[in-house]
């Protein structure tokens, strides 16, 4: 038959898996063998894969939910059945807008995209900048396009792989790294960086509200080429595995945002009137979109809360709280006590008040602490309750040094804090969060800007023991994978960066 | 002829296309095929060819027109070449290349040659596939499979 073929060509085509398959037997055994692993096109029925599933999950990567888009009927229909073979749950779309609608009709219904770069109603890259915005999906392009230019596009558009056509099938083997990829990313980055992550897959989860359309009006601007731009992104350790900016949502910040969103009053603002009043410079609609949603969805669950004195669970608030108004007679109370036991500077009850009253704060002068405001931010998981007074104080030795915050501290922390609050120049009291005790919350508590770096805010020995702000759950946060840690600035000492915001959401389980 | 016969022709056959064709392609769309989706190649080979028609008609229009486009001759010839390399059409996929090259220049008679020779290129392989098609049915239509090619080294 065929002699042994030595053109260098020829082998290069020769796909690997090729020999491999169990109808061609090992032919080429001398030759070298791929990976390995052959996707038989046994019966195509797919093991559903979700998260959690933990008989699915012993059959990773079979089912992973893959959505294709090619206006090429030729290469979808190829592609499409190269996938089925790999034991995807594919869906096939021949145009981006289908493709992004179906995306958004069903956040969380796929694992990873690809897309092709060419296309007649969108170009692909637009997509991708929609999928990253708006879902946080890995997505793949392809193109028949091996141009560097082209391949660089997809880089910097965050695409998390580039195929050149023709796609082998080995190719797609090998894609549900991606997604695992970006899933011990984004965990690992909660760890470390602390960031608000927009449009996150795991914040979907976990809320049962799906990002809501407000998120889609008007103008699509990639927020990746923000990330120069703004001010507020905080410099962090492990950006590199990143590929969105995040908007760090600083005290100041979000003292501007509440700002105007009571200016608006809450059910009148929009994200664009939002962005008119707080005039950022760099800030995007989208960013404060997002922000507003968890901001609403704050809200509700406070208005919704009851409280549960026997438990370990911490509220936030009195049942009385139905609105953030009346949390504000809490807060008093709270502060008041907290102030009595000098635990909280009276400069700052002032201003907590005028927080949680909504009021500008007249006596002090001080920007709107945003203590209170800052709560809602963990609050993306209903069970998340902050604690009430010294009441409530956990066997983790939870204290609430300020309305709503609980945190363990060491008393001398908390002494600390009181030295650090006197001095104060503005408000906001800084709670980092940290892990110090059980191994087991370092990978779910997010670090809040190192306390190393804001040293001087909490006493020295403070530094390896910053407070912990622990899920109401009566445990460190991993327990529920809600990692809340709560950061407030304490301005007693300069700091010239706004300091990183919280962001929690249950931990992803693989 | 009996199906081994026929058989042994269409495996000798989808070799030398291989060799000299389509490339790996065209044995790994023969790979995709199976039980549940036994027409599998047939599907896609007649959907390459439906949708390569229109688009080399489109190529001729467009390259007709007074002021030619050559952003939108450009976009068909990308997209023609994206299809051919999926099915394995090497030879078309190379003359799209060229063509696009030429687009780029904006240059009207060499674009119109390139135009000529893909579908050159494209008549060639399509007949190739017909046969293949052809060899095929021949052989389902005697009641026998498509053997599974091995290339025996």
């Amino acid at each position: 038959m065929f002699k042994h073929v030595k053109s260098r060509n020829f082998l290069h085509n020769f796909p690997p898996f090729f020999f491999l398959g169990l109808e061609f037997g090992s032919v080429f055994r001398e030759m070298n063998s791929s990976s390995g692993k052959v996707y038989m096109s046994t019966a195509s029925s797919s093991a559903g894969w979700k998260a959690g599933d933990a008989a699915a999950a012993d059959q990773f990567p079979a089912g992973l939910r893959v959505l294709v888009v090619d206006d090429d009927p030729t290469c979808l229909m190829i592609l499409e059945k190269m996938l089925r073979t790999c034991l995807y749950e594919v869906t096939k779309c021949n145009r981006a807008a289908t493709a992004l609608s179906m995306l958004r009709e069903n956040k969380n219904g796929f694992d990873i995209v690809i897309s092709d770069v060419h296309m007649p109603d969108m170009d692909g890259f637009k997509l991708l900048e929609h999928i990253g915005l708006e879902m946080d999906l890995p997505v793949i392009m392809m193109s028949a396009d091996d141009g560097k230019h082209v391949v660089m596009k997809g880089v910097t558009h965050g695409a998390c792989d580039y195929l050149i056509k023709p796609v082998r099938i080995e190719a797609l083997k090998n894609i549900w790294q991606h997604v695992v990829r970006k899933r011990k990313n984004e965990w690992k980055d909660f760890e470390q960086s602390g960031s608000v992550e927009e449009g996150d897959q795991q914040l979907k989860h976990s809320e049962d509200a799906g990002y809501s359309s407000s998120a889609n009006e008007g103008n699509w601007k990639s927020s990746k080429r923000r990330k120069d731009d703004e001010d507020e992104t905080d410099e962090r350790d492990d950006t590199s595995t990143l590929k969105k900016p995040r908007v760090v949502w600083s005290v100041e910040l979000h003292q501007q945002f509440v700002v105007a969103v009571n200016q608006l009053g809450i059910d009148k603002a929009v994200p664009k009137k939002i962005l008119e009043l707080m005039n950022v410079p760099g800030l995007t609609r989208e960013n404060v979109a997002s922000h507003l949603q968890k901001y609403r969805l704050y809200l509700r669950r406070l208005s919704g809360v009851s409280q549960h004195p026997s438990n370990l669970n911490n509220t936030f608030m009195s049942p009385q709280d139905a609105t953030f108004g009346p949390l504000s007679s809490l807060n008093v109370l709270d502060l008041q006590t907290l102030a009595a036991t000098g635990q909280l500077p009276a400069q700052s009850l002032a201003t907590l008040e005028a927080a949680g009253l909504g009021r500008p704060t007249g006596k002090s002068g001080l920007p709107v602490p945003l203590v209170d405001q800052r709560n809602f931010f963990s609050f993306e998981n209903p069970k998340l309750r902050f604690g009430e007074g010294q009441q409530h104080v956990n066997n983790n030795k939870q204290m609430n040094l300020l309305h709503g915050i609980p945190t363990t501290m060491e008393p001398k922390q908390l002494a600390g804090l009181h030295h650090g609050a006197q001095s104060m120049g503005n408000m906001n009291m800084q709670v980092t969060s940290h892990a110090p005790q059980s191994s087991q919350n370092n990978p779910l508590l997010m670090q809040m800007a190192q306390p190393q770096a804001r040293g001087q805010m909490l006493n020295d020995s403070s530094l390896g023991h910053a407070p912990r702000l622990l899920s109401p759950m009566g445990q460190p946060i991993l327990s529920n994978g809600i990692a809340a840690n709560v950061l407030l600035e304490t301005g007693f000492k300069k700091i010239s960066e706004p300091l990183v915001i919280i962001q929690f959401r249950r931990t992803l389980r693989c | 002829m009996e199906v081994a016969q026929m058989q042994r022709r269409l495996v000798d056959y989808t070799k030398t296309l291989f060799m000299e064709f389509l490339g790996c392609s065209v044995l790994q769309l023969q790979q995709l095929q199976d039980e549940s989706n036994p027409d599998f190649v047939v599907e896609v080979v007649s959907l390459f060819f439906d949708d390569s028609e229109k688009l080399l008609n489109d190529l001729s229009t467009a390259l007709d027109q007074p002021n030619v486009d050559f952003k939108k001759v450009d976009a068909h010839v990308h997209q023609l070449k994206g299809s051919s390399s999926s099915i394995g059409a090497q030879r078309v996929k190379d003359a799209c290349v060229t063509f696009r090259n030429f687009c780029e220049e904006q240059n009207i008679d060499a674009t119109l040659r390139c135009l000529q020779q893909v579908k050159h290129e494209y008549y060639l392989v399509k007949n190739k596939l017909e046969t293949l098609l052809r060899l095929e049915q021949q052989i389902m239509a005697a009641g026998g499979s498509i053997p599974m090619i091995e290339m025996g080294f």
